[in-house]
């Protein structure tokens, strides 16, 4: 594979200004473990873009690098100033703080006019708890609410950083499917209404092809873009569809031929070779 | 869709949140203290046997209904309030400095790098050294006072809040402090919204092994340095002692007894709340 190759494949977005660019970003961890090498990504604004990769492949240091928690060993990640908001597995939420009061301390840090005295904040928390259906908790503490009440706190507290850019880290990962499915809906939703730039790292291919606008699939070890599939399916979908799970089928042959790369090397020129069936969709 | 949507999230929210009713404060008062009163009948029970079986005579070992007539007698008694007024100023004020000390010491330690390899050892250590070692330097440096005292108080106890502190921030999850770094705190700011919060319950065992050590300190320094015209609990065990008062010497020990189990209590309540309130309480499996 050979860079312009992969320039071509991830610079897909049609008329639409990038949000997040990465150009030629490799991370080296220690002496010599290389998690990214090269890795070059343009996600436009408004998009919905699913990070897809098996484990090693480095999704998750790429987004500590895209939101600043780590540095990339070289290259450049651009994200034009753009706020950005994580979400992880966990809620990682304040268990000293009740649920309005978490989303209240990300409203006071990033502090806009409209939040400048604790009771707009207390209100403004308030809507934004509605907006993830979780009107009237905001008193609760967090280890009070289940997993999926506790990802959309998570969520909520995003959205009050205001960010342009929301970077999902497997945040659905621990749910069980009903709630997931629900999620997304969710998800979706609030992506919809907010116009909101999206990076979703997942292991999850359904979960990828049931949000994403396009599934950028990466190699492991080191990481690197393989596949770059536009979801033109459309919306709203869902993850049981026949049509997701076409593309989904696609998308997790050509993964396991990443994964057998690992454990026949002497195949790894062949399967990175191989030409993707889905990726013109 | 949307309607649909957020009926459906409202009817899964109803079933994932069982309804957990915490029992009220009678039924809770009553299941935590029986197992005290009959471990207290029980102490007493054995006590009289070994008074009965007259291993030592009455007038050394006295029973324990002699003892609480005295201890009785006492509670009705100005001295002795003066004592335990004393004594606990002295402990309040000798913890209290200590929480200061050890809170400076712990911050500083546990955000410094090289204070923290050149102290966080030693800190270790002073929390092992014997408070009654440090007396005889203390009575060399403030004569037979209350600084003596106070000093050997604060020394005993400050160690292990310092460490309480820095064993919380070395502990505190990294998943927060991404948290933290995500919603744009920095520095200062990470310190106080995440940091320090976080390193609560941890702070909080610093401070009840810290109070265990003051009050070790206190008694240890209260019979060893006796100042004039100050009755303290120390100095009325010492008094009993030297008298052959046997019923007034365990009566003062059962007040020691109580007033250390007593402050203990209160840090163990301390440490419940904050572990409900957090929801750290949740049973295992």
């Amino acid at each position: 594979m050979t860079a312009p190759s992969r320039e071509l494949r991830s610079s897909r977005v049609d008329g639409h200004e990038p949000a997040v660019r990465l150009d030629a970003v490799s991370k080296v961890y220690g002496r010599e473990l290389l998690a990214l090498d090269r890795v070059t990504l343009s996600v436009g604004k408004g998009e919905f873009a699913c990070l897809l990769g098996a484990s090693g492949c480095g999704k998750s240091t790429l987004l500590n690098l895209v939101a600043g928690l780590d540095r990339p060993t070289a290259g450049t990640i651009d994200t034009g100033g753009a706020r950005i908001a994580m979400m992880f597995q966990e809620p990682a939420l304040f268990p000293w703080l009740t649920v309005s009061s978490n989303i209240e301390l990300a409203l006071r840090v990033t502090g806009t006019a409209r939040n400048t005295t604790k009771k707009e904040r207390r209100a403004r928390a308030a809507e934004l708890l509605e907006t993830v259906h979780l009107a009237g908790f905001g008193g609760k503490r967090p280890h009070e609410l289940s997993g999926g009440m506790r990802q959309r706190v998570a969520l909520a507290r995003a959205l009050a950083q205001r960010a342009d850019v929301l970077l999902m880290d497997e945040p659905f990962g621990a749910l069980d499917a009903m709630t997931r499915d629900l999620l997304h809906d969710e998800l979706e939703r609030i992506w919809r209404e907010r116009g909101l730039t999206v990076l979703f790292v997942t292991h999850n291919v359904r979960e990828a092809v049931r949000l994403g606008d396009r599934v950028v699939l990466l190699s492991s070890r080191p990481g690197t873009v393989i596949e770059d599939y536009a979801v033109t399916l459309p919306r709203p979908r869902r993850t049981d569809s026949g049509e997701v799970a076409g593309l989904a089928s696609t998308i997790t042959d050509r993964l396991r031929q990443e994964v057998l790369r690992h454990a026949r090397p002497a195949q790894a020129v062949s399967a990175a070779g191989a030409v993707p069936a889905g990726a013109d969709r | 869709m949307t309607a649909d949507l957020s009926q459906h999230l409202a009817g899964l929210d109803a079933l994932e949140l069982s309804g957990k009713e915490r029992r009220g404060v009678a039924a809770r008062v009553w299941s935590r203290a029986w197992p005290m009163i009959a471990a207290i009948f029980l102490v007493f029970a054995i006590w009289e046997v070994v008074v009965l079986s007259g291993w030592r005579p009455e007038y050394v070992l006295p029973g324990p209904i002699t003892v609480l007539g005295e201890l009785g007698h006492r509670l009705g008694d100005g001295d002795f309030y003066q004592a335990v007024a004393v004594t606990m100023r002295r402990a309040i004020f000798g913890f209290a400095v200590a929480v200061l000390v050890g809170l400076v010491v712990g911050a500083a330690v546990s955000r410094v790098r090289p204070l923290r390899a050149a102290f966080g050892s030693l800190i270790t250590g002073l929390q092992t050294m014997p408070s009654i070692a440090w007396f005889p330097l203390a009575i060399l440096l403030f004569k037979l006072s209350e600084s003596a005292i106070l000093f050997v108080v604060v020394l005993g106890a400050a160690p292990s809040i310092a460490n309480g502190l820095i064993a919380g921030v070395d502990y505190t999850p990294p998943i927060l402090l991404r948290a933290g770094h995500i919603l744009g705190l920095r520095r200062l700011a990470l310190y106080r919204h995440v940091i320090l919060p976080a390193s609560l319950p941890s702070f909080l065992s610093g401070l009840k092994q810290g109070w265990a050590f003051a009050w070790r300190s206190l008694m240890a320094g209260e019979l060893l340095v006796i100042i004039a015209h100050q009755t303290s609990i120390g100095e009325q065990l010492d008094n009993a002692r030297e008298l052959s008062d046997a019923p007034g010497l365990l009566a003062t020990m059962i007040v020691i007894l109580v007033i250390g189990i007593v402050v203990d209590m209160c840090f163990g309540a301390a440490d419940n709340a904050l572990r409900r309130r957090w929801g750290l309480d949740q049973p295992v499996g």
